[in-house]
């Protein structure tokens, strides 16, 4: 058997989309893999793709060149991260009152931002770690995807309270060193806590999602590898800089992949390493998100002073990093060739249903929270919510539970969760409906507390919009990286969940 | 009678030093029953190679459950305990400073950051752990020098037996993968 796999005939493979074999399953409803029948197992992955083929899908997304598509957006998005940049650099020159804040309103977009990408950062992991414990393997097909969305939206999420100290360069208050007056921080606040949660968050995510890489990368150490030994041409850096791009994917995978081998002794560790990851993951992200949660619930602010907060926010960041993976695979989905082979209809059926159901719980939440407030008889938190649905935020407030409570309850109709187009589109009103949840709880609660002389209207200025509009810069022209240059699917795992993959297939009809 | 023999050294025509015998397998199945066979054989320096990991080849190759999990639990608990060791000399003992009126060294507010710390030292223990007791990095090993072994990555297993483990011996081993239904075999020097 020939191990050589010239670029010739992987690029071949992928503009040809491979040989197309007939599928498995006969296609009633859509791509085959929407059956209702419990005793039919759809398949994972589409047209009985091989190991070979996985590897030479998801690798030739790094390998090849990607679509037009690529540079034009990451152009696009790079100019808009690099504004948001200008914005962030003038704040800090300026002064955060360049933001619209006031006496009464002293946290707003700001906190809003961080709540919002902080929330969207949960789903990557949770969706990793809590689909690993439970044995679902359809996670495969969003992993990876969903971890680097993760890594992205914490560092998006942690330059908004870092800038909104106001004093950006004594950002290292926070941190437990010892000040000029030798005064330590306050382990008693939750401001403390929310440090150490978010950093050790960002930290276990960074790891968890490299650790999965490690055998990805060697695999295309690999193939960079097995393509240079092979000799004759190649795509070099530049023409006058003939350097093999291979040889700097050798160097560069090969360094990251810690020469990783696929011996079997090492993967009884990796599986076993990787498995207790996921499970210290899993409370690491109700944690995290409860923590941010106490920021605001162990004020006596009305709106805030609430004990329903943590397990609230921690649906809703569920509910909104959903959508947000789902944002960002379906375009990817249409722009790939073959990527509808890895990420099938079921999956996307499958997150819809996850969106139903964290959004019913959202919905549930904020009934309660009005439940309380009538019940509690505290005439200052009846007012808080009455405020909410009537007062001068009542836009915010309605445009949250139109988009997060009844956008969803689609979902209930199979019709709409298999349309991939509809779950794109409920998606975007999700990701809009999440960062107004978390407006209409900041502003809402502070722009008319205890004394009525205080009450003041929170309006956001430029800097406000810019700096938010860049972070979506940052976020989607990381993620374009990420597709550009790292494995964006769990190659090892998809094979692993493949039916051949099985010691024991091949036998199993003869009587084994 | 000459000692189970360490310093024994085999050689090629050429004079290298031989690293083992290399075998390789079509399917993931080919590859288990392969694994069965070698470890009742007796083999102990030897290892499989596949793509992804297979279910249940612990037991095909007899190996014994890791001790990583005991390394990261013992991680935790470090993480845990410096976090509490730091809070309560931080604010009780070196600098108490008054705050509302709080106790300057109650546990309950120390316990959010004594569970972050304890998960960030586990989750340290565990990708640094795996990769220690796997020894790795390890950037050169004389597989990867065999064009044919870089197919691990792809679709295709291996199994490689060691020469230095004590059984080894240049035709017994040879014969005994040979009758595992072998694609392809071949000695690999160091």
């Amino acid at each position: 058997m020939s191990s050589i796999h010239p670029d010739q005939a992987t690029a071949e493979r992928l503009a040809g989309l491979g040989q197309v074999r007939p599928h498995p399953i006969p296609a009633g409803s859509g791509d085959g893999t929407l059956i209702d029948d419990p005793a039919v197992r759809p398949p994972l992955v589409l047209n009985n793709r091989s190991f070979r083929d996985v590897t030479d899908i998801v690798c030739g997304y790094v390998e090849n060149k990607p679509g037009k598509w690529w540079m034009p957006t990451f152009m696009m998005t790079a100019t808009i991260a690099g504004i948001g940049g200008l914005f962030i650099l003038y704040l800090v020159i300026t002064g955060i009152g360049t933001w619209g804040l006031n006496n009464q309103v002293g946290w707003a977009w700001d906190i809003t931002n961080f709540v919002f990408w902080i929330g969207i950062g949960h789903a990557g992991t949770l969706i990793s770690a809590i689909l690993c414990l439970f044995k679902q393997k359809w996670r495969t097909a969003v992993n990876r995807s969903a971890e680097a969305m993760t890594i992205f939206a914490v560092i998006c999420a942690a330059t908004f309270p870092g800038i909104h100290i106001g004093r950006q360069w004594m950002a290292w208050f926070l941190l437990p060193l010892p000040n000029s007056n030798w005064i330590w921080p306050n382990f008693q606040s939750p401001l403390l806590w929310d440090v150490f949660a978010i950093s050790t968050y960002g930290t276990v995510s960074a790891m968890f999602w490299y650790m999965g890489m490690i055998p990805d990368l060697a695999t295309l150490r690999d193939r960079a590898d097995r393509r240079l030994r092979a000799g004759g041409e190649g795509p070099v850096l530049l023409p006058f800089l003939p350097i093999r791009i291979d040889r700097i994917r050798g160097y560069v995978y090969g360094f990251l992949a810690m020469g990783w081998r696929f011996s079997n002794r090492h993967w009884h560790r990796y599986e076993a390493a990787y498995l207790l990851l996921a499970g210290m993951s899993t409370p690491l992200v109700l944690s995290v998100h409860s923590i941010v949660s106490t920021d605001f619930a162990t004020s006596i602010l009305p709106g805030w002073h609430t004990t329903i907060f943590p397990p609230y926010f921690v649906a809703g960041a569920i509910f909104g990093g959903f959508a947000m993976v789902l944002l960002l695979l379906i375009p990817a989905r249409e722009l790939y060739p073959n990527m509808k082979d890895l990420v099938t209809k079921r999956h996307i059926e499958n997150m819809a249903k996850i969106l139903l159901v964290t959004g019913s719980m959202v919905g549930f939440a904020y009934a309660m929270e009005f439940f309380i407030a009538w019940y509690g008889a505290n005439a200052y938190e009846q007012f808080a919510f009455i405020n909410r649905a009537t007062g001068p935020y009542w836009w915010a407030y309605w445009t949250m539970i139109s988009c997060n409570v009844l956008s969803p309850q689609l979902f209930w109709m199979k019709r709409m969760r298999t349309s991939a187009g509809v779950v794109f589109f409920v998606s975007v009103l999700i990701t809009i409906g999440m960062w107004f949840e978390r407006f209409v709880i900041i502003t809402t609660s502070l722009n008319r507390s205890f004394l009525p002389g205080e009450w003041h209207m929170f309006f956001a200025t430029p800097v406000d919009v810019m700096i938010f509009v860049g972070s979506f810069g940052i976020f989607v022209t990381l993620f374009l990286l990420f597709l550009r240059f790292l494995p964006a699917f769990p190659i090892a795992e998809i094979k692993a969940i493949l039916p051949q993959a099985s010691p024991h297939h091949g036998h199993a009809k003869g009587g084994h | 009678m000459a000692p189970p023999s360490r310093s024994r050294r085999y050689v090629n025509e050429a004079g290298d030093r031989i690293h083992g015998v290399l075998a390789q397998y079509a399917t993931p199945a080919d590859l288990f029953h392969a694994c069965e066979k070698v470890r009742d054989a007796g083999y102990a320096r030897w290892d499989s190679f596949s793509p992804f990991p297979i279910h249940d080849m612990e037991e095909a190759m007899g190996m014994k459950r890791t001790k990583l999990p005991l390394a990261i639990a013992g991680g935790g608990a470090l993480g845990a305990g410096l976090a509490l060791l730091m809070q309560f000399w931080m604010s009780g003992s070196d600098y108490p400073l008054m705050k509302q009126g709080k106790p300057f060294a109650s546990w309950e507010p120390f316990v959010p950051i004594t569970f972050e710390l304890g998960i960030l030292l586990a989750s340290f223990t565990a990708l640094f752990g795996m990769l220690a007791f796997n020894a790795l990095p390890r950037h050169y090993h004389p597989l990867m020098k065999r064009q044919r072994f870089l197919a691990s990555s792809d679709d295709t297993p291996f199994i490689c037996i060691e020469a230095g483990d004590p059984r080894f011996d240049p035709e017994q081993t040879r014969r005994l993968l040979e009758s595992t239904h072998p694609t392809a075999i071949e000695l690999v020097e160091e």
